[in-house]
């Protein structure tokens, strides 16, 4: 697979070029939405119960769209000014934050309900410069301890991401546990090459006592199924435990797209009787 | 798009700067006006992480008087709705939140801050 964070540095890996392409492409849009959803089921949060959640190494909000649509208030940061601005011409609620996470965060204490991170933090593990603040574990260990401290006791913050060798694992399980999270990795189709997702899944409280939930397993075909069946599964569970309330009704959607048409906006989309239903996503 | 329910919670970041540091100060502001859709649910929810006298300040700062100095015992409609609109619809677009204690400023644009530090100032 290829290894972006091999190539440059993130804020210059995504430029407006790649940012612009990273989004469009549909079939990383079914990816990111997919293992966003994923994220969201480990992260675990009450139906129905309205959260302020973190997106870090949000991009474009290829995320951040899900969590609009699924009625949550959220804060996104990144380092690529492009993947941002991509986000702001996409029209996320959620508000943007340009930051390297390596540096740290500044939120007051207990200010999320929970944060999630797809495809980032294996940018972590590569440094650019040789100043010895920008060691991977330093920076790892400035990230973690001052997310710790930025979510509510008691919470979650799951991280799908890319590692590279077990080696990584190691480093960053044990930098978040000293950092006083607990938890540790999921593992999602392990022995599938192409469904293969790892999952760090991290506890604010509850003394290591929560369960680390169970990685998904089954039959995978190559062709994209153990992915289709995840999402059914979800579903399933979804109606189990009553759909959450979306903040945004069919008025206020309708209402918006009536702005974006006075603004002149092109390609809003016209009115039906779909308006404001959930999407199904279709693979 | 810096919401006033953000800055809220957002405290200077510089290494060693660990008291005084909130609320930053907004500066030369921008601000826009955007609908929210209305959640009480959320609202109360979030009401106990609030730290009241910052919110009251960061709202006089871009324009809006609307909240009361104390936060009042009885949450009702009309209170609910002035907070809703000052924590979820007035957008920061330009200009900068500036550290109480370490006076790093922090610049706004396009709706961004910057939140990125310089080499010597990361813990
Ligand atoms: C593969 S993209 C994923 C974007 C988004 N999470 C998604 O799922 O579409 C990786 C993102 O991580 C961001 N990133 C990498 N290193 C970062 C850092 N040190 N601080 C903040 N963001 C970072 C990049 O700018 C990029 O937007
Ligand atoms: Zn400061």
């Amino acid at each position: 697979m290829s290894r972006p964070e091999l190539q440059a540095p993130p804020e210059i890996y995504y430029g407006d070029v790649e940012a612009k392409k990273y989004t469009k492409n549909t079939r990383n849009q079914q990816i990111q939405a997919d293992m966003t959803y994923r994220a969201l089921e480990l992260l675990n949060l009450l139906p129905d119960e309205p959260a302020m959640l973190l997106d870090i190494g949000c991009g474009s909000g290829l995320s951040g769209e899900i969590l609009d649509e699924e009625g949550y208030i959220w804060t996104g940061v990144d380092i690529a000014p492009s993947m941002l601005e991509v986000a702001l011409e996409r029209e996320v609620e959620g508000d943007l934050f340009l930051q390297d996470i390596g540096q740290g965060f500044g939120f007051r204490p207990g200010s999320f309900d929970g944060a999630i991170s797809v495809s980032v933090l294996q940018w972590l593990l590569n440094a650019e410069t040789s100043h010895p603040t920008s060691s991977p574990p330093h920076r790892l260990n400035r990230f973690f301890t001052t997310l710790h401290s930025a979510l509510r006791n008691p919470s979650r913050a799951v991280f799908q991401f890319y590692p590279s060798s077990d080696d990584q694992i190691q480093l960053i399980s044990s930098i978040a546990q000293k950092a006083g999270f607990g938890g540790g990795i999921v593992v999602d189709y392990p022995n599938s090459k192409k469904a293969k997702k790892v999952f760090l899944c991290l506890f604010v409280g509850g003394g290591g006592a929560q369960q680390v939930p169970q990685g998904l397993d089954g039959e995978v075909e190559e062709d994209g199924k153990a992915r289709f069946e995840r999402r059914r599964e979800r579903e399933r569970t979804r109606s189990n435990s009553g759909k959450r309330k979306p903040i945004k009704g069919r008025d206020w959607i309708l209402k918006k797209k009536e702005l974006y048409r006075k603004r002149g906006k092109e390609s809003v989309p016209r009115d039906s009787k779909f308006t404001g239903r959930k999407r199904k996503p279709v693979f | 798009m810096v919401r006033l329910i953000t800055h809220n919670l957002l405290a200077c970041h510089v290494k060693g700067c660990t008291s005084n540091n909130f609320p930053l100060e907004f500066k030369d502001v921008q601000v826009e006006l955007r609908d929210a859709e209305f959640n009480s649910d959320f609202l109360r929810g979030f009401i106990p992480k609030i730290e009241w006298k910052a919110l009251v300040d960061a709202a006089r700062q871009v324009g809006n008087t609307s909240l009361p100095l104390e936060l009042p015992e009885m949450l009702d409609d009309d209170f609910l709705k002035s907070l809703h609109h000052v924590l979820l619809e007035i957008h920061v677009e330009e200009g900068s939140m500036t550290c109480p204690n370490c006076h790093h400023v922090y610049p706004i644009s396009n709706g961004i801050p910057n939140m990125l530090l310089a080499e010597h100032e990361i813990g």
